[in-house]
C-alpha cells in the first residue's frame, strides 16, 4: 500500500509562545505508512507567530487578513483539496491537542471506519476537563445533536479532528467561520459523511488564549445555537444550497 | 380642504425633492453610487415629487387605507422602507463578507505556491 498523505492544519492567532516547540515536535513526528505534512496557518497574528513559523518551514499560509479560526482552518482544507492530499488534521496552536494521538486519530480513516474522526476528551474523562461552564455548554450541544441528528457526539467543541478528502470536498464548499466546531457536526452529518469519536487526553493551554472567552460565552451559545439550527434547516428542507 | 396647506410649504417641498434628486444623480455620475442602489433612492424621491405636487394625495390614500390620522401614513411608510432598505444592506453586507474571505483565502494559497516555486528555483540554482 503507498503511503497516505497527511496535511496537520493548524490554526494560529498570537500563538508565538507555543507555536516553535508545537511544529518541532511535529517535524520530528513519524508514524508508519503515513507522511505527514505540517501547515500552520497564520491568521494576521499581532506578535512573532509568522517569525517562528518561518524558522522552521515553508509550508505555511498566511492570511492577508483576519478572519477567525473557521475562516483559518477553511484555507487549510483548501490547501489540502488542491494538492490531493488523502486526509487533513486540523489541531490547535496552543499545544492543547496531544500530537502523540495524531496516529490514532487517523488510524479509522485509513481503516476506512469513517469520513471524520474526533478526539474527544470526554469519552475517558481523562486529562484536562476544562471549567464547569464550559463543560455545561458542551453538555448542552451534546443533546442539541442528539436532538437534531440522532447522534452522540460526546465533545463537539473539540478542534482536534481528522478529515479523508470526501470530508474535504465538504469543507471547502462551506464552513462556518466562528466557532465552528458544533456546527460543523451538523454539516457533516447531514453530507451522509460518517463521524467516529476517539477517546484523548488533552493538555491545558500553554499559552496564549482561548477563542472563546468567557464574557463572550452568552454570545458564543447564541451564535452557536442559530449556526446549528439554521445550517439544519438549510440543509434538511433545502438540499445542497451554497451558502454565505 | 384645497386652501388649509399653505403654498410656500409646497415650494420648499418640492425644491427640497429636486435638491435630493440632483444629490442622487450627481453620486451616480461621479460613480460614488452604484446604479443598482440608486434605483431605491430614484423611487424615494419620486414618491416624495408626486405628494409634493398632489397635495390631497395624503388624505385621499389615507381615507382609502381606513387610516384615520394621514400623517401615521407618511411615518408607516417611511420606516417600513427604511427596514427593508437596511435588511437588504445586511444581505449586500454578507455577500461581500463571504467574498472577501474566498480572495483573502485565494491569495494565501497564491501567495505559498509562488513562495515554493522560487525557494525551488533558488536550490535549483546553487
Amino acid at each position: 500500500m503507498s503511503n497516505l498523505n497527511v496535511l496537520i492544519i493548524i490554526p494560529c492567532y498570537n500563538e508565538g509562545a507555543n507555536i516553535g516547540k508545537l511544529l518541532d515536535e511535529l517535524i520530528q513526528l513519524k508514524i508508519s505508512r503515513v507522511r505527514l505534512q505540517p501547515l500552520p496557518v497564520n491568521d494576521c497574528s499581532l506578535d512573532n507567530t509568522l517569525n517562528e513559523i518561518k524558522k522552521r518551514t515553508s509550508t505555511f499560509l498566511d492570511l492577508p487578513i483576519n478572519l477567525g479560526i473557521g475562516g483559518a482552518v477553511q484555507s487549510g482544507f483548501k490547501y489540502a483539496h488542491k494538492n490531493n492530499f488523502d486526509a487533513a488534521i486540523q489541531l490547535d496552536g496552543d499545544g492543547q491537542h496531544p500530537i502523540n494521538e495524531i496516529k490514532n486519530l487517523i488510524e479509522p480513516l485509513i481503516n476506512k471506519e469513517a469520513d471524520i474522526v474526533i478526539g474527544s476528551r470526554f469519552i475517558e474523562k481523562q486529562g484536562f476537563q476544562s471549567t464547569i461552564m464550559r463543560r455545561a455548554g458542551i453538555k448542552y450541544f451534546k443533546n442539541l445533536n442528539k436532538f437534531l441528528l440522532g447522534l452522540k457526539i460526546t465533545d463537539s467543541t473539540s478542534g482536534f479532528r481528522a478529515l479523508n478528502n470526501k470530508a474535504l470536498q465538504v469543507v471547502c464548499d462551506y464552513y462556518p467561520d466562528e466557532y465552528p466546531e458544533p456546527e460543523a457536526i451538523v454539516l457533516y452529518t447531514l453530507n451522509h459523511l460518517s463521524i467516529k469519536e476517539i477517546p484523548v487526553m488533552m493538555n491545558e493551554r500553554q499559552g496564549g488564549q482561548s477563542s472563546i472567552r468567557s464574557f463572550s460565552s452568552i454570545y458564543y451559545m447564541i451564535k452557536v445555537s442559530l449556526g446549528i439550527l439554521f445550517i439544519y434547516i438549510r440543509l434538511k428542507f433545502n438540499g445542497k444550497r451554497n451558502p454565505l | 380642504m384645497e386652501n388649509v396647506i399653505p403654498y410656500s410649504i409646497q415650494i420648499i417641498s418640492i425644491a427640497g425633492s429636486l435638491l435630493f434628486m440632483f444629490f442622487i444623480f450627481r453620486l451616480i455620475i461621479k460613480g460614488k453610487l452604484r446604479e443598482e442602489y440608486s434605483i431605491v433612492w430614484i423611487i424615494c424621491t419620486l414618491a416624495l415629487l408626486l405628494f409634493a405636487f398632489w397635495r390631497n394625495g395624503l388624505d385621499v390614500i389615507a381615507k382609502l387605507l381606513g387610516v384615520y390620522y394621514p400623517p401615521a401614513l407618511i411615518f408607516l411608510g417611511a420606516i417600513f422602507a427604511i427596514i427593508v432598505f437596511l435588511v437588504h444592506l445586511s444581505v449586500v453586507n454578507s455577500k461581500q463578507h463571504k467574498q472577501i474571505k474566498e480572495l483573502a483565502q485565494e491569495m494565501a494559497l497564491l501567495q505559498e505556491m509562488l513562495g515554493n516555486k522560487m525557494s525551488k528555483k533558488e536550490n535549483e540554482d546553487k
